[in-house]
């Protein structure tokens, strides 16, 4: 399963409790949608850290991060790039 | 108070319904004696909780002819005057009750006697010999009371039970009721969750003659057109009101037996504990809840009002488990869902108040719809002056002035605040400006439906019927007036003075009198300017005012709290739902009932079970859900299988 498709599955079945992937599109806002508030963001973050063993500083719980499934993947890639990078 | 029940026969040869089976369930309301008057076409029955003139109180009660008759659950508190005024005009009285004033006053003033009453009441009155039956309200809506026509009769009674006992036809689910709930909390208007079965509105008499039902309003919450006065000085304006709230503690302190009081920790129920011992130099018995979780406990508050004013106070400690273990019992009571849990220790704090020997306290309830206490008041403020500027970086930083006693407030983080708070900024002119963020919360346990029954409850309509209801005036009132009408018709009148008020303190035989919702209270800050309640982000102005000297300095400092309880969390233990959980959200009853869709369910329960469901709307899902189901089961499957589990009430 693609990255995309992980986090739109999680976001489906975490907030809005279902499978039906018709819902949202992968560009559109949650926020405006209604999906993601500031607890709904921490829940999110929960998940990011534990499935992708990433660590989200305070500054990056940002809309322009997390508010829909495209800016999400590629903060969880840009994430991953820069742990791989500063690995020894 | 009491619990009273009745019909009036429409048509030639029609029975009366078995009205010891109507009043048999409501003993829980009055279990003090059980009376009954049969005088056809009307019958009425009450069960009695002996508060005033306890030998020769009894109802239902006459005038001097007997021609007209009564039944009355609650307090009438300014009897003493209107009996002295009625005898000056020639009324002779057989007993000390306060009913007795009522059939006195109808004979003396015709219909508009009620609005000479101060009280919280439901009124049932046989006119004999007109063949006319009028039903009464209080005008805030603290005492309860329902009708509905069933087999040739118009049947009434202080909880729906009464009704649905004798006539089951009527209990099929409203789903605009249901609807309503799952939106602002609690029903509005004349909806109940049963098909069949009205409420009468607050403010409002039914009069039933000649076969024909008039619904008459003689009172609503008003606001006036522009920004109201401002012309007063706020230290008068504080004078008149401790004038008033200390004559309406006065009032509300009428009884012939002991009257207690609750203390939150809050300013309001800590300004009623201080008015009764400070004014009238009266020894207050207290009671309070007390939880293990900080974010829920205010023991801190409660003491430190308890060691200013010397109350005699005892606590009840509410554990998770103690939650729900009630909560079955709660719904039979509330005869509605709820979305939260809060209700179910006031039901363990009344049983409480019962077993230490007090049948009446006086509560802080109200005082924050009438002088502008919630934040959700303080939001539309801030939301209405950012619309103003809305590319402004720092007006929506005031948003992080809002609910500061939430542990995962929606505020937390700034960013998601300002996306979150600024959506439908630019709709200033919708009537429910304030309340949109709140009522899109609630609506999240649409995700739970199945997609048949989320059809059917049509949620998107429920905005526009209760637009539909308002007063003409609404659109002149100031933005904070109207927040506060929308306030009370909702919340106030549909959850907070029933499911959170008026069933859980009864469920124990308990009678809860609300002060700071005495009319002539209501009146006076009614006709006030916003300011004198909101002042910048200083909620409940006046009133802390008012308080002063009365309370302790840290109590009218302290910034509101509301009373909240542990939602999800109280229906598992070690991670496992509570058997009587895990069999309703099984899927097997899910497919049964045919309100909740298995897959959904199974997602928020593994959400919950794991710690994991922080928000509010997942938390009002689940208990709209657990509730829906418990109230399916009590009075739509015609069991009680799940009623009185563990230590539930007596």
């Amino acid at each position: 399963m693609s990255l995309r498709a992980e986090l739109k599955e999680f976001i489906l079945r975490n907030f809005l409790l279902t499978r039906d992937g018709s819902v949202f599109g992968d560009s559109d806002s949650l926020t405006e949608r209604g999906i993601l508030d500031s607890t709904g963001a921490l829940e999110l973050v929960l998940h990011l850290e534990e499935r992708y063993g990433i660590k989200v500083d305070d500054e990056e719980l940002h809309p322009d991060n997390l508010d829909s499934i495209e800016k999400m993947a590629a903060f969880v890639e840009r994430k991953r790039r820069l742990a791989r990078q500063s690995a020894p | 108070m009491c619990g009273l029940a009745g019909a009036l026969v429409l048509g030639e040869g029609v029975p009366f319904p078995d009205l010891t089976v109507m009043i048999g369930t409501l003993l829980h309301r009055g279990p003090d004696g059980t009376r009954y008057l049969r005088s056809a076409p009307c019958a009425m029955a009450h069960a009695r909780l002996s508060i005033v003139d306890l030998e020769t109180g009894g109802q239902p009660m006459a005038n001097e002819d007997e021609t007209i008759w009564t039944v009355l659950n609650g307090e009438i508190f300014n009897f003493v005057e209107l009996r002295a005024e009625l005898v000056a005009r020639g009324h002779r009285f057989r007993s000390r009750s306060d009913t007795e004033v009522i059939v006195h006053a109808y004979e003396e003033y015709g219909d508009s006697f009620v609005e000479r009453l101060n009280g919280q009441f439901a009124i049932a009155l046989w006119d004999d010999r007109r063949k006319r039956l009028l039903l009464a309200r209080d005008r805030a809506g603290i005492r309860p009371l329902f009708y509905a026509r069933s087999a040739g009769c118009l049947l009434f009674a202080s909880e729906m039970k009464a009704i649905l006992a004798v006539a089951p036809e009527t209990s099929a689910l409203d789903e605009r009721g249901l609807a309503q709930i799952f939106t602002f909390w609690g029903p509005v208007g004349e909806r109940t969750v049963f098909n069949g079965v009205r409420s009468l509105p607050p403010g409002h008499l039914l009069l039933a003659e000649e076969g024909v039902q008039r619904l008459v309003q003689y009172w609503d919450w008003t606001f006036p057109e522009g920004s109201g006065r401002t012309d007063l000085p706020v230290a008068d304006a504080a004078e008149e009101l401790r004038a008033l709230l200390s004559d309406a503690v006065r009032l509300q302190l009428r009884s012939d037996v002991p009257v207690g009081a609750y203390v939150s920790g809050g300013l309001d129920s800590a300004g009623i504990a201080g008015l009764v011992t400070k004014t009238s130099g009266r020894e207050l018995r207290t009671f309070s809840i007390t939880f293990d979780d900080s974010e829920f406990d205010e023991s801190e508050y409660q003491q430190l009002v308890v060691r200013h004013l010397g109350l005699q106070h005892t606590a009840v400690h509410c554990r998770y488990r103690d939650i729900a273990d009630i909560f079955p019992d709660l719904i039979w009571h509330t005869e509605a869902p709820v979305l939260r849990t809060a209700p179910a220790p006031l039901m363990l704090l009344s049983r409480h108040v019962r077993d230490s020997g007090y049948k009446v306290v006086l509560t802080g309830d109200g005082a924050d719809e009438v002088f502008g206490g919630y934040d959700l008041f303080k939001e539309g403020k801030i939301r209405r002056f950012w619309a103003r500027q809305p590319h402004s970086r720092r007006r929506p930083l005031l948003l992080s002035r809002l609910y500061p006693y939430l542990a995962r407030s929606p505020v937390a983080n700034r960013h998601f605040a300002r996306a979150f708070f600024g959506q439908r900024l630019g709709e200033l002119d919708n009537p429910f400006y304030a309340h949109l963020t709140r009522w899109a919360a609630v609506r999240g346990v649409a995700r739970l439906l199945t997609p048949e029954f989320r059809a059917s409850l049509d949620l998107s309509n429920v905005e526009r019927e209760l637009a539909a209801t308002l007063p003409a005036t609404f659109e002149r009132y100031a933005p904070l007036a109207r927040d506060q009408y929308i306030e009370v018709k909702t919340l106030l009148q549909g959850y907070l003075l029933s499911s959170q008020g008026d069933r859980v303190s009864m469920a124990h035989s308990v009678e809860a009198r609300v002060p700071y919702l005495d009319h002539r209270v209501i009146e006076l800050a009614g006709a006030l300017s916003g300011r004198y309640k909101l002042r910048g982000l200083q909620e409940k102005v006046l009133l802390r005012k008012a308080l002063a000297g009365l309370v302790p300095e840290r109590i009218i400092a302290r910034t509101k709290q509301p009373y909240r309880a542990p939602d999800s969390r109280s229906f598992f233990e070690a991670g496992k739902p509570l058997p009587y959980v895990a069999e309703l959200v099984s899927a097997s009853n899910l497919r049964r009932t045919g309100y909740f869709d298995p897959g959904a369910v199974g997602h928020l329960v593994e959400k919950c079970r794991t710690g994991r469901a922080l928000g509010a709307a997942d938390n009002m899902a689940f208990v709209g859900m657990i509730s829906t189901l418990l109230l399916h089961e009590h009075f739509l499957a015609g069991g009680s299988r799940f009623r009185s589990r563990g230590r539930a009430c007596h």
